[in-house]
């Protein structure tokens, strides 16, 4: 094992400013995307089989 | 089996569906077992400590920022000479993911940059090159945006793609041409890589992840297209599980 606490790990030799900073802001664009795509799909499905019932109505 | 069969909106919806949740396993999988080896198995740098790890992210962002232009510009380019409509659908789903991955590749580089160069940003071709991609990732989707006709939209934002397109080979070897702060290629066909192999083999588990998370947030994204630009069309009616 690299690191010795979980101290050390967050540390990140003195950088961790840096290298969390950018693992940080990556991850939240990933989650928010696919949050945003999710709802959106989820959306659009719900109108799309609302206008295909009232079509066949 | 044709391919042309996959061609239209209507049959690549539901394959589409199909194939988003291998890809989005795929992606997070491979997210998982590039994480482990970025913190846990690659040694630290001799030069940089840990702030070398950022490569795990960046170098990853940073190619599927070009290559997801690329490809965009290829599809607009189909929707352009065919006229067909589900070509124009992948560029548009493209394009807001490209953005992303080239704002993620700025912005750790940024903080890549910070400690090892000293500075958050420097006018290097590199980095000029990389934002300039960005400014043409916002005007594709803006011009998108801006026309309310798709189809004319389609072909306006096409063309822009394909001029754009000449910027991706022009950030590739920007570290080759000009004399830049920016590092050169740590992989390249020609000689060995300049890195651990732990360290080359974690960056290119997380390429794969990213590769992955990027085609699974475009089908989402082209399945969402389809639904919004076909919601009158009559295959929509009997599909049975939208």
């Amino acid at each position: 094992m690299h690191w010795s606490s979980v101290g050390e790990f967050l540390a990140m030799g003195g950088y961790g400013l840096y290298v969390w900073g950018a693992y940080a802001v990556t991850a939240l664009i990933i989650v928010a995307e696919t949050i945003a795509l999710i709802r959106r799909a989820r959306t659009l499905r719900a109108e799309t089989s609302r206008s295909a019932h009232a079509a066949a109505d | 089996m044709s391919w042309f069969k996959y061609s239209s909106p209507q049959t690549f919806y539901p394959l589409a569906g199909k194939m988003l949740p291998w890809f989005a396993a795929l992606a997070a999988l491979l997210g998982l077992v590039g994480l482990y080896i970025a913190f846990f198995l690659a040694p630290t740098d001799f030069q940089q400590g840990e702030a070398y790890r950022i490569i795990f992210i960046h170098v990853p962002a940073a190619w599927m920022s070009m290559f997801i232009y690329a490809v965009m510009a290829f599809w607009a380019g189909i929707g352009l000479v065919f006229n067909t409509r589900l070509s124009s659908m992948m560029a548009h789903a493209l394009a807001p993911t490209g953005a992303l991955m080239t704002f993620i590749a700025l912005w750790t580089g940024s903080f890549w940059g910070r400690p090892t160069w000293g500075a958050w940003w420097v006018w290097d071709a590199r980095l000029t090159s990389e934002l300039i991609l960005l400014f043409l990732y916002l005007g594709y989707l803006a011009l998108v945006a801006a026309i309310d006709d798709p189809r004319r939209g389609d072909k306006a934002s096409a063309v822009l793609a394909l001029v754009g397109a000449i910027n991706v080979p022009i950030i590739y070897f920007s570290v080759q041409w000009w004399n830049t702060l920016h590092q050169g290629s740590s992989i390249s066909m020609t000689r060995a890589p300049s890195m651990a192999s732990i360290m080359l083999i974690g960056m290119l588990v997380m390429v794969f992840a990213f590769w992955a998370y990027s085609i699974a947030a475009a089908l989402m994204r082209v399945r969402c297209e389809i639904l919004s630009r076909e919601r009158h069309s009559a295959w929509l009616r009997t599909l049975e599980d939208i």
